[in-house]
């Protein structure tokens, strides 16, 4: 028992419908083509509810479609027997029918387009968005520049621990262990001409101009980029930085200066701390694989061009102030739904990374241009 | 009210900690078949704990409850899951999933649990839908699109997915101006009337004690104090209970009810 079923009878007054079993949620489904296979039926119809053992929304739904299959109308047919609960919940759903909206089948080529078009267009508005978020900063930091005694050195120094010193531990073993690496690639490649003193110069190059800078900003950017983000972002969340400004504080003043500074001012002694592991490491490797001693490896590296330490160092506040730029404008970006703060942190994460990389790329052909 | 047989929630001797700091000790609680209770109590005296205890998001340190009968924390977990589909959770603000349309999430435990044809889910969720008072094109919105009443009443649609015979609201009325907390409390109500639902409701709402609870239940002292009729709330001596309940606010919504 319990299996609901729906048996159609001929009689002499008409069709007689009779729903059986138990008509539920859980057991409906299988009566879906039964019913939809009921033919018009022009005469009267009756709907026996006696053995009906139990009926929900879900079955009460069914059932009215039985009976607008029997009659286009469904509310002629003649409801005979039947609980007070069933007849109540039957009249509820008669009140509540509605055809659900069609289901909007959609093109695939002409949604791609649409996409792609969405996409161009929020990308322009967002760059045009950062450009005013960079003049405003930019004006900031100036006016701020006038009145110096007035910036919050606190937060100043509490972001210079978080974003500089607390990132010491983990750069320094990234930056040891690719120096290991870089060294051992070129020994190898080095050796099979016999010159693997040159290895020196390969280490002095990379690492100097171009590796130790990168990496240090791609985990700042990855630490603290996205720390700004969420830190801000959370704070706009919770109508926070609306506070300030309700308060009189100007949140790019309170929130974005000191944490832009900060990064600008450790990013390079980071990347110098960064520069120092990576050579260290390679230095070893030299040593051990080598037979390079370190003193001849201090002697050959101090005669390489002094211009690959700077070009380095030139590069790391323009990409501090890039990271903290994205990170913070991505926070300020935050609306007040709760995903949006972690949607802006990959995004700022993302952002960040990549814009470090085309200006590093920029650098490259600057200095290219220059001969340095 | 049903016949006084056996209640359909029971709480005997719940105690919830933590850390050092006890929420409930001894908390008694009996729920009636069919009948809308009303939970009360100032703030941080576990009312939203004692809704998550029973049904199952929160453990208890001691007690037994038992939902149709049946000790919640003896089920294993087909019986958990069959318990489940019996009661629905409006948690306060809908706790949409805000990836989904609300047809979408209307239709989340019935995909779940049930192997229905599409045309049907669609039909069930537009009538869930019609069924809370919501216009039909919200079926095709996202929360994000709704305003927090309509949020509220997407939510209890939701609720109601399963055809539960228990429904509980975390403060259904809460961040709701005066004329949607009264509409929500009359959509109650009739649903309630005409699904034959138990309603468990914690609320802050005088309003909605005074127009649909059968029954109030005060949380005070770590446990239930006192349950009964409005009018025994208003005949009781307990200080929090008498400032409750004689408070100008109570007062005001007393007056409203009887007009």
């Amino acid at each position: 028992m319990g299996v609901p079923s729906l048996r159609q009878d001929r009689t002499a007054d008409g069709l007689v419908l009779r729903p059986e079993g138990r008509w539920t949620v859980a057991t409906v489904g299988a009566l879906d083509r039964d019913v939809d296979r009921i033919a018009a039926h022009p005469g009267t119809v009756v709907v026996d509810l006696d053995g009906l053992e139990g009926l929900d929304t879900a079955g009460a739904l069914l059932l009215r479609r039985a009976m607008r299959r029997c009659q286009p109308t469904g509310d002629s047919c003649r409801i005979a027997g039947g609980t007070e609960a069933h007849l109540d919940l039957l009249s509820m759903v008669a009140a509540n029918d509605r055809e659900p909206l069609p289901l909007v089948r959609r093109n695939a080529l002409s949604d791609m387009l649409e996409r792609v078009g969405r996409a161009t267009l929020e990308a322009l508005a967002e760059a045009k968005i950062f450009t005013g978020f960079l003049g405003l900063v930019v004006e900031r930091a100036l006016r701020a520049a006038m009145t110096p005694w007035r910036f919050r050195v606190t937060a100043l120094v509490h972001q210079m621990e978080q974003a500089g010193l607390n990132a010491l531990p983990i750069i320094g073993l990234v930056s040891f262990l690719i120096g290991v690496v870089m060294a051992y690639q070129g020994a190898v490649q080095l050796r099979l001409f016999g010159a693997e003193i040159y290895t020196v110069d390969l280490l002095a190059v990379s690492i100097l101009r171009e590796l130790g800078v990168l990496l240090t900003a791609i985990i700042v950017a990855g630490r603290s980029g996205s720390a700004f983000t969420a830190e801000i972002g959370a704070m706009k969340f919770r109508e926070e930085i609306d506070a300030m400004r309700v308060l009189g504080i100007d949140p790019v003043d309170a929130l974005v200066l000191p944490r832009m500074l900060a990064l600008i001012l450790t990013l390079p002694v980071v990347t110098f701390f960064a520069n120092a592991m990576a050579l260290m490491g390679g230095a070893l490797l030299c040593w051990m694989t080598l037979d390079i001693a370190p003193e001849v490896f201090v002697e050959r590296f101090s005669n390489t061009n002094p211009w690959h330490f700077y070009t380095g160092m030139i590069k790391a506040p323009v990409f501090a102030a890039v990271i903290a730029l994205v990170g913070c404008h991505a926070g300020m970006q935050v609306t007040g739904r709760a995903e949006s703060v972690g949607r802006m942190t990959t995004k700022s994460v993302v952002q960040s990374i990549f814009l470090v990389i085309v200006i590093d790329a920029i650098f490259s052909i600057f200095f290219n241009v220059l001969k340095v | 009210m049903s016949s006084k047989s056996e209640p359909i929630i029971r709480v005997r001797g719940l105690v919830n900690r933590f850390g050092a700091q006890i929420v409930h000790e001894n908390l008694d609680l009996d729920v009636e078949r069919g009948e809308v209770i009303g939970i009360v109590g100032g703030s941080g005296t576990g009312k939203s704990v004692l809704l998550r205890t029973i049904v199952g998001l929160n453990r208890q340190a001691a007690g037994i409850i038992e939902v149709f009968g049946a000790r919640t924390d003896q089920l294993d977990s087909d019986q958990r899951l069959a318990m489940e589909q019996r009661w629905g959770v409006l948690f306060q603000d809908g706790a949409l999933f805000s990836s989904m349309t609300v047809a979408e999430n209307i239709q989340v435990p019935l995909r779940e649990h049930y192997g229905l044809p599409t045309h049907l889910l669609e039909e069930i969720a537009a009538l869930k839908v019609a069924m809370v008072g919501l216009p039909s094109d919200a079926c095709r919105k996202y929360p994000s699109e709704l305003s927090g009443g309509m949020r509220k009443r997407a939510g209890l649609a939701r609720a109601l997915a399963l055809d539960p015979e228990i429904v509980f609201l975390d403060e259904p009325t809460a961040g709701l101006d005066p004329i949607g907390a009264s509409a929500f409390d009359e959509l109650i109500r009739s649903l309630q009337k005409s699904l034959g639902l138990t309603v468990f409701m914690v609320t802050h709402d005088l309003d909605s004690l005074v127009a649909i609870c059968d029954r109030i239940a005060v949380l005070a002292e770590k446990r239930v104090i006192l349950t009964g009729t409005y009018e025994d709330m208003l005949a009781h001596d307990h200080p929090w209970v008498r400032e409750y309940f004689h408070g100008p606010r109570a007062r005001a919504a007393l007056k409203t009810a009887a007009e």
